[in-house]
C-alpha cells in the first residue's frame, strides 16, 4: 500500500491508529477516579506529543541513517517558531503561511550550519553543531540581530508575542487565535461517555496528521536508495570515499531534510501555542531529542516517536506530582511507613522528575541499547510467535 | 490479512454508525459553559505555577510554601493568617464562596515554554481557574499572555521589569510585586542622602529585559538626583565569573558600583566586586560603594558577608512590624520553622486576594474577578494602604529600602530595612514612557 511493503504498511497503521485515536488510549481512567492524574489526554500534551514526535522522527532520518549526531538540532526548532510567529504578527493568525515560512527558513539555516559543520565527523561535528545552536540561542536570547538592526526580531527573553499593535495586515475580522482558513487550533470537542471524559482538539488533529505524513516521509526515505546511501556513510564512509562517492552532498542532504522536520514541530508549537522563546533552543532541549531517540531506538522507525511521547509524558505528569499528593496516595500505610515511602518518592517526584527520565534512560541504554522497541520486540519474542528480530539492532554513531 | 481486514471493517461500520446516531447526544462543544472552567462541584481549584528546578528553584519552593499555607487558611484551618488583618472581610474561612479550595503545582523552570505547558496542563486537564506564581518576568509575561488567551485569571508572582505592567501588561493579569521604575524611584533619595548628589555610576547589567528595564530605571532616578552615569556594561546572563567586567570599573573614574543583576548573577558579582577590594576603595575623595537595586532574602544568603553594608530594595520583609506582616510571619514560621521571603508574601497575599474578589464579585467569572480587583483599596497585608491600579493592573503600596546587615544575629538576619519609602514616592502615572507601547485589551473570560 502506497508504495510501502506489508510490515511497513502495519507500522504505519500502528502510528495512523496511535495518532488518532490518542484521545481515548491517553484518557484511559474515569474523570473522577483516582488515577485521572495518569491522564494525558488533555489537548497541550497531546499536541507535544505529536510535535515532538516528528521533531524526533526528523532527527533520526540524520542521525540512526548517517550515524552524525547533531547536537544543535534546537536551533531550527526555535528558528521554525520565531519564523512562525513573525508571520502571525505580520499577517494573521492564519497557520499556513507561518508553517511553510518555518520550513523554509529552518531549512536554510541548515543549509549554512550544516555546510560548515559537516566538514568535520564524529565528536568535531557534535561539538560544531553545539555551538552554532548556542550562538543561536544567545543571539535569541539577547536580541542581538534585533538589537543591531534598531527593532524587535526575537523579543529576548521574553519571548516574541504577539500584540493588539502588530501590522496583521490580513487579520479584517478573521479569528484573533490561530487557525486554519478559519478552523481555530484551540476548539475541541468534548465526549462524555458514562464517567469517562474524551477530548479531541482541533490542532491535535491538524499536529497528528502532519505527524503521520512526516512517518509516511521517513519510511520511504529510509527504504529508498537515497536512504541505502546514507545507512553506507553510516558503516563506512571511508570506504565510500574509496570507491569514488562523494558523501558529503548526502549527509548535507539528510541534515537539512531534518533540519526542515524540526522546523515544522517549531512552527506547529507556535501555531499551537503563539509564542517563541529562545529556551527553545538551548542546548539542553537539543539534549533532549537525542534522548528521545535513543530512548525510543536509533535508527528504527517508531522508536523516536515513542520516545518523545515517553519523554513528554514524564516531563508533563511526573513533574505534577506533589507531596501532598503523594501523602494522599499512601495514606492507607501506617503512619512511619507512609512518611518513609512518601520521601523516597518525592526525590523521583515533582522537581524530581529529571531523576526519573535519568534512572529510565540508564536502564534503557544497559539493558536494552536499542530503545523501547528492542524491548517492544523482546516482549513479543518472549509472548508471541515470532523470535525477536534483529533487524532493528543499532550501531554506535561514528 | 484478509479476513482481519473485513472483520475490522464490520467493527468499523458499526463503530461509526453508533458513533453517527449517538453523536448529537453526548458531543457537547467547550462553549457551553459560562467561562473556562466552571467550578460546578464543591470544590475549586487554583494552579500554582513555581520554579522548582532552575537558577530560582529556592524562591518556587518558598512561594509554594507560602501558597499552601494560604490554601489552608482560606478553608478555615491554621491560625488565619493575614485573614485576620486584611481590611476586607468578605473572606469567612470557609473556602471561596463556600467551594473547597484545592491547587495543583507545576514546575515553570525559569523557561517561558516549561511554564506554558505546566499553566496550560492546569487550565486544560486539572480545570484550575487561577493561575498563581512564578520567578522572572520573562516567565511571567509568557504565562501572563496564554492565562489572557485562555480566559483565565493570572498573579503575577516574582516578576520586577516594567514590561509586565508595561508594553506586555494583559487584562487578565494583575501583579503585586513592585517593579524596576519604583525601585529607582525608592532607592534614589536613600542614595543621595547617604552618598551624596555629587556620584559617578558605572552599571553592570544583565543582558534580558529585566536587567534593561532596571538599568534604565536606575540611570533616570539617580541623574534625576544629580548623579553621573559613567559607563553602563551588559554582562550575559549565563556569566558565572564577573572579574573581567570589575577591573574596568577602577579605572573609570566611577565611584559607585549598581549591580543590575538577579540571583545567581548578583551573588557572583557582587562577591566579585568585594573580593576585589572595591568597597575599601577611595575614589575622587570618596568611599567607593556598590547598590544591588533588587534584593531578595535567598541572595542575601548567598552572597554571605558581601552583602553588608550594601544598599537595595524589596517589596516586602519579615521584619516589617505591621499586623499584617506580624501575623503572616507568624503563621508561616509556624508551620516551616524560618521566616517568609518576600516572593512568598507576594504569592501567599495574591491567593488571598484572589479568594477575596471572587467573594466580593459573587462569581468566578474572570471578568467579574478583574472588575472586583481593578482599582481596588486596601490594607492589613503588608506594605500599608495598598492598591491594584485598574489602568495597568499593577499594584501600589510602600517600597523598602534595605541594607545588608554589618552584624547577623543567625541565618535570616542579614538585611535591615533603612527606609519605607512611602506610595506616593514611586508612583507613575500609566501612560509613563517607561511603560508606554502596551495595552490591556478586553478581558477575556474564555470558553
Amino acid at each position: 500500500m502506497l508504495g510501502l511493503d506489508k510490515k511497513d504498511t502495519g507500522l504505519l497503521l500502528v502510528v495512523v491508529v496511535l495518532a488518532l485515536f490518542a484521545p481515548f488510549i491517553l484518557n484511559l481512567f474515569p474523570t473522577n477516579s483516582g488515577m485521572a492524574f495518569f491522564n494525558g489526554g488533555y489537548p497541550d500534551l497531546m499536541q507535544r506529543f505529536a510535535i515532538f514526535g516528528i521533531f524526533a522522527i526528523g532527527f533520526n532520518i540524520l542521525f540512526g541513517l548517517t550515524g552524525y549526531l547533531s547536537f544543535g538540532h534546537a536551533a531550527f526548532l526555535g528558528v521554525g517558531s520565531y519564523a512562525a510567529v513573525w508571520m502571525f504578527k505580520l499577517l494573521n493568525f492564519n497557520i499556513l503561511p507561518g508553517l511553510v515560512l518555518s520550513v523554509i527558513a529552518a531549512g536554510l539555516l541548515s543549509v549554512l550550519i550544516g555546510y560548515i559543520s559537516l566538514r568535520r565527523s564524529g565528536i568535531y561535528f557534535s561539538i560544531l553543531t553545539l555551538a552554532f545552536a548556542q550562538m543561536m540561542y544567545a543571539i535569541a536570547y539577547s536580541d542581538l540581530l534585533g538589537r543591531w538592526l534598531g527593532t524587535t526580531i526575537t523579543n529576548g527573553e521574553t519571548g516574541l508575542q504577539i500584540y493588539n499593535d502588530d501590522p496583521q495586515i490580513l487579520l479584517g475580522n478573521g479569528p484573533n487565535v490561530p487557525h486554519l482558513f478559519g478552523l481555530e487550533m484551540r476548539s475541541k470537542v468534548d465526549l462524555a461517555l458514562g464517567p469517562w471524559n474524551f477530548t479531541f482538539p482541533v490542532g491535535y488533529y491538524l499536529c497528528a496528521i502532519l505527524l503521520i505524513l512526516a512517518f509516511y516521509l521517513s519510511i520511504r526515505i529510509f527504504r529508498s536508495p537515497f536512504g541505502l546511501m546514507l545507512r553506507a556513510i553510516k558503516s563506512n564512509q571511508t570506504r565510500m570515499m574509496y570507491t569514488g562517492l562523494n558523501a558529503k552532498p548526502y549527509t548535507l542532504a539528510a541534515f537539512v531534510i531534518s533540519g526542515m522536520y524540526a522546523g515544522l514541530a517549531g512552527g506547529l508549537l507556535a501555531a499551537m501555542d503563539p509564542l517563541a522563546g529562545a529556551e527553545r533552543m538551548y542546548w539542553t532541549e537539543s539534549g533532549a531529542v537525542v534522548i528521545m531517540t535513543i530512548l525510543g531506538g536509533v535508527g528504527t522507525l517508531i522508536g523516536p516517536i515513542l520516545g518523545a511521547g515517553t519523554i513528554k509524558y514524564m516531563e508533563n505528569i511526573i513533574s505534577k506530582m506533589n507531596e501532598s499528593l503523594l501523602d494522599s496516595w499512601f495514606a492507607f500505610l501506617p503512619d512511619w511507613l507512609q512518611h518513609a515511602v512518601v520521601w523516597v518518592a518525592t526525590w523521583f517526584t515533582g522537581e524530581g522528575w529529571h531523576m526519573t527520565q535519568g534512572l529510565l534512560f540508564m536502564l534503557v541504554i544497559i539493558f536494552l541499547p536499542g530503545g523501547l522497541v528492542e524491548g517492544g520486540q523482546k516482549l513479543t519474542g518472549l509472548f508471541g510467535r515470532k523470535r525477536a528480530q534483529t533487524q532493528t539492532k543499532t550501531e554506535p554513531a561514528e | 490479512m484478509t479476513k482481519t481486514l473485513s472483520r475490522r471493517g464490520v467493527l468499523k461500520t458499526g463503530a461509526v454508525a453508533g458513533a453517527g446516531v449517538a453523536l448529537p447526544t453526548i458531543f457537547t462543544a467547550s462553549s457551553a459553559a459560562a467561562f473556562t472552567n466552571e467550578p460546578t462541584g464543591s470544590t475549586v481549584t487554583l494552579g500554582f505555577n513555581v520554579p522548582q528546578t532552575g537558577p530560582y528553584a529556592e524562591e518556587g519552593l518558598d512561594e509554594l510554601r507560602a501558597q499552601e499555607l494560604a490554601v489552608q487558611h482560606l478553608n478555615g484551618e491554621g491560625d488565619g493568617g493575614m485573614m485576620n488583618t486584611f481590611s476586607s472581610k468578605a473572606l469567612k474561612g470557609n473556602g471561596i464562596m463556600g467551594k473547597q479550595v484545592k491547587y495543583v503545582t507545576g514546575d515553570t523552570q525559569t523557561k517561558s515554554d516549561a511554564a506554558r505547558a505546566s499553566a496550560k496542563s492546569m487550565i486544560e486537564k486539572d480545570g484550575a481557574v487561577m493561575i498563581n506564581g512564578g520567578s522572572s518576568s520573562g516567565v511571567a509575561v509568557a504565562v501572563q499572555g496564554l492565562c489572557q488567551e485562555a480566559g483565565v485569571i493570572f498573579m503575577a508572582g516574582l516578576t520586577h521589569s516594567n514590561d509586565t505592567t508595561g508594553k506586555d501588561k494583559k487584562a487578565n493579569g494583575f501583579r503585586h510585586f513592585f517593579n524596576a521604575y519604583m525601585s529607582g524611584a525608592a532607592l534614589a533619595p536613600v542614595l543621595a542622602k547617604e552618598y551624596g548628589k555629587d556620584r559617578r555610576a558605572y552599571h553592570l547589567t544583565a543582558d534580558y529585559t529585566w536587567g534593561w528595564t532596571q538599568q534604565e530605571s536606575m540611570a533616570a532616578a539617580t541623574e534625576a538626583m544629580g548623579w553621573e552615569t559613567v559607563n553602563n556594561v551588559l554582562t550575559p546572563l549565563a556569566s558565572t565569573d564577573f572579574s573581567s567586567y570589575i577591573t574596568p570599573v577602577l579605572n573609570s573614574g566611577a565611584d559607585v558600583l549598581v549591580l543590575n543583576h538577579y540571583g545567581g548573577n548578583m551573588v557572583n558579582s557582587l562577591t566579585n566586586a568585594v573580593q576585589f577590594g572595591l568597597l575599601d576603595k577611595m575614589v575622587n575623595g570618596k568611599k567607593f560603594e556598590i547598590v544591588v537595586p533588587l534584593y531578595s532574602e535567598l541572595m542575601a544568603a548567598g552572597a554571605g558577608e558581601n552583602v553588608q553594608g550594601v544598599i537595595g530594595s524589596m517589596n516586602w520583609n519579615w521584619q516589617l512590624q505591621d499586623e499584617g506582616s506580624k501575623a503572616f510571619t507568624k503563621s508561616f514560621g509556624e508551620k516551616y520553622g524560618r521566616p517568609p521571603s518576600n516572593s512568598a508574601h507576594t504569592c501567599y497575599v495574591q491567593t488571598l486576594l484572589y479568594a477575596d474578589a471572587v467573594e466580593r464579585a459573587g462569581s468566578f467569572n474572570p471578568c467579574a474577578v478583574a472588575e472586583a480587583l481593578e482599582d481596588f483599596e486596601f490594607d492589613g497585608m503588608g506594605n500599608g494602604p495598598t492598591t491594584y491600579r485598574g489602568a495597568d493592573h499593577q499594584c501600589f503600596k510602600d517600597v523598602l529600602v534595605m541594607r545588608g546587615k554589618e552584624n547577623p544575629t543567625n541565618q535570616y538576619d542579614t538585611l535591615e530595612i533603612v527606609e519605607v519609602t512611602p506610595r506616593a514616592q514611586v508612583e507613575y502615572a500609566p501612560d509613563h514612557p517607561m511603560f508606554a507601547g502596551g495595552d490591556l485589551g478586553e478581558c477575556n473570560p474564555g470558553a
